[in-house]
């Protein structure tokens, strides 16, 4: 029970601050204004110069392999639902580590998309 | 104002290239990888035909062309879209993937499965109606 509820810290938690970590990259190389292929391939490029980008990947990584890990212990259709709390995660982080302005709209959108997933998953025929 | 609906049409089109890149790349690595099967055996010849293999297929290619359509596509919105509100938009895939099931591979889609989309699809256009960016670009420095 207790490397499950481990398990499923790093999928929601540190999946979640990891594409944060990669959301502060990319703002830190500020808004692209041209969408020339040239540029747009360079974006990825310019953003793995940024140290935000490499902590971010570490954490989705880590993410990854616990949900590799969870998947082998669990069904699918227990563990992606469970998955769906990284919105949630998401929200607050975005608040609080990003300073975005979550307001009560975005919050119900953001819950309504989280019993949505819960339940494409749940009826997986 | 104008500035404003600029910012919210290139949000929405980044969004549904990466909701449609997502899960096209998902199917065909899928599709590919199914098409050729598991590796037959540990021994190193059969790993280096079986990587070949995966290699010279043009549904693994056309899978990873798409991963990376969904990747720069990610990125890029996020150099000015808030991630509360581009992560759950991405929601949209679990729908798309459905659909795909549903009239590409032919699967059954339950009535749950339905109300579930229908749910996200919800929680994505109310989130669609909250403003994009509400952060500034952080210095570097």
């Amino acid at each position: 029970m207790l490397i499950e509820v481990i398990l499923v810290f790093f999928i929601v938690v540190v999946g979640t601050v990891g594409e944060m970590c990669v959301t502060r990259a990319m703002k830190i190389i500020g808004e692209v204004k041209e969408f020339s292929p040239r540029t747009l391939l360079g974006v990825p490029i310019r953003a793995f110069r940024v140290g935000w980008m490499w902590i971010g990947f570490a954490m989705m990584a880590l993410a990854y392999f616990a949900l590799l890990g969870m998947l082998a212990r669990a069904n699918v259709s227990y563990v992606i639902p469970i998955t769906s709390l990284s919105y949630v995660v998401g929200a607050i982080g975005g608040r609080w580590f990003l300073g975005e302005a979550v307001t009560h709209q975005r919050w119900i959108g953001v819950l309504l998309v989280c019993a949505g997933v819960v339940l494409v998953y749940l009826g997986k025929g | 104002m104008k500035v404003a609906a600029d910012l919210r049409f290139k949000t929405y089109l980044l969004i549904s290239m990466l909701i449609f890149f997502g899960p096209i790349g998902d199917l065909l690595m899928s599709k590919g990888m199914r098409r050729i099967g598991t590796a037959p055996s540990w021994n190193p010849a059969a790993l280096l035909h079986y990587g070949f293999q995966v290699f010279t297929s043009p549904i693994i290619w056309c899978g990873t062309l798409a991963m990376i359509g969904f990747f720069i596509s990610y990125t890029v919105v996020l150099t000015w879209a808030d991630y509360s509100y581009v992560q759950p938009a991405s929601a949209l895939t679990s729908g798309i993937a459905a659909l795909l099931g549903r009239f590409v591979l032919g699967e059954t889609v339950t009535p749950l499965r339905w109300a579930g989309i229908a749910i996200v699809c919800l929680g994505v256009l109310i989130i669609g109606y909250t403003p994009p960016r509400t952060t500034e670009p952080i210095d570097a420095n």
